[in-house]
């Protein structure tokens, strides 16, 4: 998979701003931005006090409905994505976070145990690729 | 006050995501493909956004509140328990096996393509099951500290 070439402002750029979201969301209301999280309990309540959830969700759209996202290119066909999002879902609830709740907040937050949770999954996911690579040459 | 936070958080981070290029799920798999064409992008893009939250948690922890006023918790200083370390190691295998986590799963929904809705699909059919089976109290759940998601 060859991915695009991204010039590094972009990835610095993006990166700030994904921290400055983070950042300005447990400023300001106290709350983690963990997309997984956020997700998950959305689908359980979506009114009163836990309505930031679902609207955090309408924002994180927005830029992309107005926008486009840009070249997609999907590595696997729709069932492997299936199970892969079952995976990522019931892995993220069983760790209480992902790539944005563990990888940027946690760390931000110099929590041991979002540095423990973001090494585990990152190594994994190294060797899922690689392992996926071995059994199925280019 | 909360939600309008939380709209303009959403979009921001949404941007970001986007300027980063970590909603083409072949740019994380190219981070993830150390032995390959490999590209650091993500990381910087990690480590950009946890310089840029540092100093927000930094100072929500010296007040333990929220500028809302919102109590806050210090982090768990316990390092390694069962549900952490299964958990993220089912992430990491659905991560590789996809390039897609939560965020851009649910950004990439925008394009209306059968495959971020299987994929979306299939993280609210785990999403439910880790809560269903956690409620429960299943015996082997339970055992990991596995709980009921509030």
């Amino acid at each position: 998979m060859a991915g695009e070439v991204i010039p590094v402002w972009r990835s610095v750029a993006g990166g700030a701003l994904i921290g400055a979201a983070a950042g300005l969301l447990m400023l300001v209301n106290g709350r983690v931005a963990g997309i997984s999280g956020i997700v998950a309990r959305s689908l359980q309540a979506s009114f009163g006090k836990q309505a930031w959830r679902p609207v955090f969700l309408l924002g994180l759209v927005l830029p992309a409905l107005f926008l486009g996202v840009g070249p997609v290119d999907w590595s696997a066909p729709s069932s492997v994505l299936a199970t892969a999002g079952v995976l990522v879902g019931f892995g993220t609830r069983l760790a209480n976070g992902c790539t944005s709740g563990h990888g940027v907040c946690g760390l931000a937050n110099l929590s041991p145990r979002s540095l423990l949770a973001t090494a585990t999954f990152v190594a994994v996911a190294i060797v899922t690729v690689a392992t996926r690579h071995a059994l199925s040459p280019p | 006050m909360n939600a309008l936070v939380a709209l303009i958080a959403g979009v921001v981070f949404g941007a970001g995501l986007l300027l980063s290029g970590m909603t083409n799920p072949a740019n994380v798999l190219a981070f993830l493909e150390v032995t390959g064409h490999w590209q650091p992008a993500l990381a910087y893009t990690m480590a950009a956004a946890v310089a840029v939250a540092f100093p927000a948690y930094a100072i929500v922890r010296r007040r333990r509140r929220a500028l809302l006023g919102e109590a806050v918790a210090a982090p768990e200083q316990s390092l390694a328990d069962a549900p952490l370390l299964l958990g993220s190691t089912i992430f990491g295998i659905g991560w590789g096996l996809s390039g897609v986590c939560p965020g851009p799963g649910v950004i990439l929904l925008t394009t209306g393509s059968q495959p971020a809705f299987a994929f979306v699909g299939g993280l609210f059919v785990g999403a439910i099951a880790a809560n269903v089976a956690g409620g429960r109290g299943h015996p082997s759940l339970a055992r990991l500290g596995v709980r009921r998601v509030r």
